[in-house]
């Protein structure tokens, strides 16, 4: 997919970002140019510390830069807000609620009633098929489960954009499979737009229209892939010989800013 | 063998915890029975309980346990309503922090029996005396606790609440209140445990009814078996209440116990 003419979803242009003051300031962004197109599925990959979850921070609202600007549908981003959902690392389901309370959490910000708001979480539950444990505390949910019910939690409100930072890491490969079919599926259904973080190229290929590898010191975008490989995937896409090939280069990419961490 | 942290059975737990209470009054029955410690200075157990008895059945004691109990509650109560709000403003705002926590800090070191005598002056010997001792005792402790306990809510948890359309209150509100609410729900266990303490004192100066009433007046009579059967009944309500606050949190917050 290219980028038309028509206003991005998702813009950032000259966008930086520092932390800390004085002496201790350090720029972890610098000069970052990042669009997405409408329904793109877009994955951010780089070497460890490049600055991934701070951007991703960023475009969820939750961190305020230096400069540049941040755009959703042509409109200035000053914080977080229900046209972005957001799948974090780590599990960040409210304990105090149940599968099915978490889902209508911010169904009941944005005012829906009582009614409406268990009928809608009912309907996202299902989707990401954990039914039988709509009722069930987090703390009575494995990983892969409380990821499942996060991801049904994001889209209960229907997003235009879904920002997730590595979601499947800590999961193992067999469930990380699974999720990753979920998500392509409901990518497929709801037109979603996706920024989605990983640290597995493997994953990032078989999912994305586009690969973005950050460089580090300071963290930048170093280079961007496009994933030509045939939609629908299937498991098996992955042996494919392009497949392959693509992930090679990617983590070729990857590495080099690796080595230059090493060297310096 | 002992193992660090092994866990103990069920039965077994039972059985060591009562055998403790079994060996205490055990020596307490050699001490006195035997003759080793005066009759004028410690009761031995079977005067202590018929003491006891006297107390509750001819001197009305029961009264005064209602007294002392009311007295906790009301005072606790009403350091819990100040509190609580107190402390959950203080751990999620910090420029209300800034503003009070020295004070606390100072307030919370300053013991609330110290305070008698003045409170005497201010209030009398009536009722509301004793209640703000232990008024005085609780809040500023309650209010720290919870102040710390809010202050450490995850912070992952208020992102994702804050990307769910929550507003900053909506975070207070629907984040760090519940969160916290078995931590304080137990900070609350905790210090109703000490405001029986500072009721006790407050009832050993100035006053003519409570559980503390009886002891200082039974000193004066030599009757030590009442003044341990006192103590007793302070104690074994320490337990129920401990029981009963342990009971409904776990109730109230099955979540964290699921
Ligand atoms: N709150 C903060 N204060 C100061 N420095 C920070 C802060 N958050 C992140 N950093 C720094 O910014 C850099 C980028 O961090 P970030 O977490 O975005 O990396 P990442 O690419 O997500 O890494 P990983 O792949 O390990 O998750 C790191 O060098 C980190 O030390
Ligand atoms: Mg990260």
């Amino acid at each position: 997919m290219t980028v038309t003419a028509t206003v991005p979803k998702l813009q950032l242009s000259g966008l930086n970002k520092s932390f800390g003051r004085g002496d201790k300031r350090i720029q972890v962004l610098r000069d970052i140019d990042l669009s997405l197109a409408d329904n793109e599925f877009v994955s951010l990959v780089g070497t460890s510390g490049c600055g991934k979850s701070t951007l991703l921070s960023i475009v969820a609202g939750l961190e305020d830069f230096d400069s540049g600007t941040l755009s959703v549908d042509g409109a200035p981003v000053t914080g977080p807000g229900l046209d972005r959902g957001v799948v974090f690392q780590s599990y960040t389901l409210l304990p105090w609620l149940t599968a099915q309370g978490n889902v209508e959490f911010a169904l009941k910000a944005a005012g829906y009633g009582a009614g409406e708001r268990r009928d809608i979480a009912r309907e996202h539950i299902e989707l990401v098929k954990l039914t039988k444990f709509a009722n069930a505390y987090p703390s009575e949910l494995s990983g892969g489960m409380k990821q499942r019910v996060a991801i049904a939690r994001a889209l209960s409100y229907r997003p235009k954009m879904l920002l997730m930072d590595e979601p499947f890491g800590a999961l193992d490969a067999l469930t990380r499979h699974q999720m990753q079919e979920l998500l392509t599926r409901i990518w497929e259904e709801h037109r979603l737009t996706v920024l989605f973080v990983t640290h597995d190229v493997e994953e990032a290929v078989y999912l994305s229209d586009r690969i973005v590898v950050m460089g580090i010191g300071p963290g930048c975008i170093k280079q961007t892939f496009d994933v030509d490989l045939s939609r629908p995937r299937e498991p098996d896409s992955a042996s494919s010989a392009e497949f392959i090939d693509l992930q090679r280069e990617v983590l070729r990419s990857i590495r080099e800013e690796s080595l230059k961490v090493e060297l310096a | 063998m002992l193992r660090p942290l092994e866990p103990v059975g069920r039965s077994s737990r039972i059985v060591l915890g009562i055998a403790f209470f079994v060996l205490f009054v055990a020596l307490w029955a050699f001490a006195t029975f035997g003759g080793y410690v005066s009759r004028t200075f410690l009761a031995d157990p079977l005067t202590m309980v018929s003491d006891g008895w006297n107390l509750l059945t001819v001197q009305g004691f029961s009264q005064d346990i209602l007294v002392t109990v009311g007295r906790v509650l009301g005072g606790f109560a009403l350091a819990a309503v100040i509190a609580v709000p107190l402390g959950i403003l203080m751990g999620a705002y910090k420029p209300v922090e800034a503003f009070l926590e020295p004070f606390v800090s100072f307030a919370r070191y300053l013991p609330a029996s110290a305070f008698i005598p003045l409170l005497i002056l201010w209030a009398g010997i009536g009722e509301m005396q004793k209640i703000l001792v232990i008024f005085i005792g609780s809040v500023f402790n309650i209010i720290l606790m919870v102040a710390v306990a809010v202050g450490h809510t995850r912070r992952d948890l208020m992102e994702a609440a804050y990307t769910l359309g929550s507003s900053d209150t909506g975070v207070v509100r629907r984040v760090m209140m519940p969160a916290n609410a078995p931590e304080i729900a137990e900070i609350l266990r905790l210090v109703l445990g000490w405001a029986w303490t500072y009721v006790i004192v407050a009832e050993l100066i100035g006053s003519s009814s409570g559980i503390g009433y009886m002891i200082i007046n039974s000193q004066a009579l030599l009757a030590t078996g009442q003044i341990i059967f006192g103590i007793i009944v302070i104690g074994i309500i320490g337990l129920i209440s401990d029981f009963l606050f342990k009971a409904i949190n776990r109730r109230l917050f099955r979540w964290r116990f699921a």
